[in-house]
């Protein structure tokens, strides 16, 4: 609903962006009528609640095709994007985290967390600029941009595609994750149980093991859920870097040419997967700390 | 005795440049012959994925550039040298008052489904464009066709209200498309040299030799046209052998780095798209021609272009490109003289100028060119205030409500000085002279009478100064140094893709 108010409040016509200049009124107003959009605000929303009851995202303005298919299709881009970025970042953080946090009083271990702080710093797109201009343009291993006519069906050039936009976002997930990560260690390694464990006898890495883990990856936990949800959002500055045809690239076109059933599809898809993602992330909490799972019956 | 050694040498001399002559011949033919590879796969770098397939569907100037006379042919075609041919149309015939076109189709097309093209496809084609539904900006030069007749399959007999020496440029951008087809926002029904293998939307379109075309067979086996959004990503990928060429480069900063380059071509050639300062001719004080004289003389047009362009583009004294039939030159007409754009301004009554507001699309290169003249205004004491405002916006301000003092734009169709006799156009300019010999001019009874009356229409907007014509955008491709026979200018966003030819 605020959804579908908020787009129509956005200034342009739909059927001026589809005709340009040199369009007559009479071409603008058969437009209208075609797309529905000359229908009053009410009966625009009844008939898209529903056609989304029977999951039927309608079809775009502009292109004609239904708009759960082009989401798919969009869908096979970006998710591996998001996934393998975040799974990278995640192989990149926590072993890095945990070293800068052990071995903070060492030379590297404060490497580790000065070129962190440098990755949260640089824009996403920058990165990406700078990688295409080191292993596309100069050295010439990877390329540039886009993404394979067929997508999957020919993998290796799919994955070799995916290649950049992957690292980019993995290096800049993969710094800010590193600070959580740094921090949480930080605390475990402070707190009063690893004192007693050690006290009772365990090595300093076997009490990190078995009661530092657990400990520490609650708080990790929330932190990734809102990183993933924001990698998935943040792929749109991705994709326009490397020309790839996924959801964020969707979203920019839509807005411009005004194409609401596209855009509504790209935004209500969104909104689903990114409520998902908090719902896996505190259902996983749960799994690890079962204080969470008692708290909702504790008495209030 | 004497002769006889000097003579046979003079002959062996001659036998062996011949023998030369011959041999380089032939080596070259067989050079030629097999210098390029005939199934090659040509990938072409585009800013312009169409929207959709269908161009009366609000498709944009991309679907024209992928699939005009690519996959799509007409009666006619405007070719990149802007002379219009007969494509599907074998012959035809005007009746003596102009008002009847009989059009004898092509022996032996068919459509890419394997139906034969007849004269009720033709009939549906021209409808689908005048349909009330189209989108097609061309609906309106079609609007004197009153009827259409299909006597047998191969005879098509167009009936109009009032002579359209046009018609055949007009009909250069009706699509033929089988009867069968309805709905071609996604798919194809042509008669060109390809066919439509696959279009990955906000990616690549991939077209592919269509083996029973009815002319020559195209020197590729297949066009690969892969969309950007980012003009550095698509040179990036020109840069790193992704694409062997890049339709029109639109950013003069990156041409540099190919020019400077062997393994890179770039040419230019003629464009259309033309920068403008459109005064809205209404409202003063832009309603005096003596201000709007002023205005075009105190601006340094070569210096404009020099700055965006470097040594690209060219200069225009009108909205007149070259390309079109009826250009003349018209720089001489109000050329760079501060001193003169001054003392016209004191005649027109602004000795101490004034101020207006400039819209300006928030796009290259307008800003730039805003800025330009809001410095070149200056020096006559004309005070412009830049007002920056988006496409849409432009449309609905400017376009549709004529709320406006000035505003910069580009304008990139061929022939379009016609705009100048529609006194309701967006810029307002209304000379009844104008109107009607542009009106004349299309009911002319020859090219040479619709030509002479379009130029002196052309002189007469140039000496009033209409609008301020700034320059001509320069059409430049930039392709692999293996890659040649593409179009170079470009008219009408077409890229024929079938002389293609992609080196071993």
């Amino acid at each position: 609903m605020v959804l579908f108010a908020l787009l129509r409040l956005l200034p342009g016509d739909p059927a001026n962006a589809l005709l340009g200049v040199g369009a007559t009124p009479e071409q603008i107003a058969a437009a209208r009528a075609q797309l529905g959009s000359d229908q009053p605000l009410g009966t625009q929303f009844i008939n898209y609640l529903n056609s989304l009851a029977r999951f039927d995202l309608g079809t775009s303005f502009v292109s004609h095709a239904p708009v759960l298919d082009e989401i798919g299709n969009r869908m096979a881009v970006t998710l591996p994007l998001t996934l393998l970025g975040f799974v990278l970042a995640l192989v990149i953080a926590i072993p890095l985290g945990v070293i800068a946090a052990v071995k903070s009083q060492t030379w590297y271990g404060w490497l580790i967390s000065v070129v962190s702080q440098l990755g949260i710093a640089i824009p996403v797109f920058w990165l990406g600029i700078l990688l295409v201009t080191v292993f596309a343009i100069n050295l010439r291993l990877l390329p540039s941009g886009g993404f394979p006519l067929r997508g999957w069906q020919n993998p290796l050039e799919a994955i070799t595609g995916l290649l950049l936009p992957v690292l980019t976002v993995a290096l800049v997930i993969g710094a800010s994750l590193l600070r959580y990560v740094r921090a949480a260690t930080l605390d475990v390694i402070d707190s009063d149980y690893i004192r007693t464990a050690r006290a009772l006898g365990s090595g300093f890495t076997e009490a990190l093991i078995k009661h530092g883990i657990r400990n520490g990856s609650v708080p990790i936990i929330s932190v990734l859920g809102i990183e993933l949800a924001s990698t998935f959002l943040g792929a749109v500055v991705v994709e326009r870097v490397f020309t790839l045809p996924g959801m964020g690239s969707m979203l920019l076109l839509a807005i411009q040419q005004r194409d609401y059933p596209n855009l509504q599809g790209v935004l209500i898809v969104s909104t689903l997967l990114v409520l998902l993602i908090g719902f896996a992330a505190d259902m996983l909490q749960r799994l690890i700390d079962p204080r969470l799972r008692d708290r909702v019956q504790a008495p209030t | 005795m004497s002769t006889f050694p000097s003579r046979s040498v003079a002959v062996r001399l001659g036998r062996a440049l011949l023998t030369a002559a011959l041999l380089t011949s032939v080596s070259a033919g067989a050079a030629m012959a097999q210098s390029y590879d005939k199934d090659a796969t040509i990938r072409i770098g585009s800013l312009y994925e169409p929207q959709n397939l269908d161009n009366t569907a609000g498709a944009g100037q991309g679907i024209n550039e992928a699939f005009n006379g690519n996959v799509y042919e007409a009666l006619f075609q405007l070719t990149d040298a802007g002379s219009v041919e007969p494509v599907l149309a074998a012959d035809y015939t005007i009746s003596e008052d102009g008002l009847t076109y009989t059009i004898t189709l092509r022996d032996g097309v068919s459509f890419h489904s394997g139906e034969p093209l007849t004269a009720a496809d033709v009939k549906y084609s021209i409808e689908r464009v005048t349909a009330e539904t189209s989108k097609s900006s061309r609906k309106k030069s079609l609007s004197t066709i009153t009827g259409i007749e299909t006597p047998d399959d191969k005879t098509v007999v167009i009936t109009l209200s009032s002579r359209s020496i046009s018609l055949p440029y007009n009909l250069s951008y009706v699509w033929i498309v089988n009867d069968a087809a309805t709905d071609i926002t996604g798919t194809e029904d042509g008669t060109g040299p390809y066919t439509l293998e696959e279009w990955r939307r906000g990616s690549a379109l991939a077209l592919t030799r269509f083996d029973g075309y009815w002319g020559d067979a195209p020197t590729n086996g297949q066009v690969l046209f892969q969309y950007f959004t980012d003009a550095t990503a698509l040179n990036n990928a020109l840069l790193t052998n992704a694409v062997d060429i890049i339709t029109s480069v639109q950013s003069p900063d990156s041409l540099a780095q190919f020019a400077d380059n062997p393994a890179f071509k770039v040419t230019e050639g003629a464009s259309t798209t033309k920068e403008l300062l459109a005064y809205n001719d209404r409202v003063a004080p832009f309603d005096n021609v003596k201000v709007r004289k002023a205005l075009a003389r105190a601006v340094d047009k070569a210096k404009l272009l020099n700055s965006i362009w470097g040594d690209y583009g060219t200069l225009i004294g009108s909205f007149v490109p070259p390309t079109d039939p009826w250009y003349v030159d018209l720089t001489g007409v109000d050329a760079y003289d501060v001193e003169s754009a001054k003392a016209l301004l004191a005649e027109a009554g602004y000795p101490d100028g004034f101020e207006f507001t400039l819209d300006t699309p928030d796009y290259d290169p307008h800003p730039i060119v805003a800025q330009f003249l809001q410095g070149e205004y200056a020096k006559i004491g004309v005070k412009m205030n830049i007002n920056i405002i988006t496409a849409n916006e432009w449309y609905t301000k400017i376009y549709q409500a004529h709320d406006f003092q000035a505003t910069l734009q580009e304008h990139v169709n061929h022939r379009d000085i016609v705009f100048y006799g529609n006194p309701d156009f967006y810029w307002g300019y209304n000379n009844p002279d104008v109107v009607k010999l542009i009106a004349d001019s299309e009911a002319a009874a020859s090219v040479d009478e619709q030509t002479a009356k379009l130029k002196e229409a052309n002189e007469i907007i140039a000496e009033d100064a209409a609008s301020n014509w700034l320059y001509l955008y320069p059409q430049i491709v930039v392709s692999a140094a293996n890659v040649t026979g593409y179009p170079v200018n470009g008219l009408n966003a077409q890229f024929f893709a079938y002389d293609i030819e992609k080196a071993n």
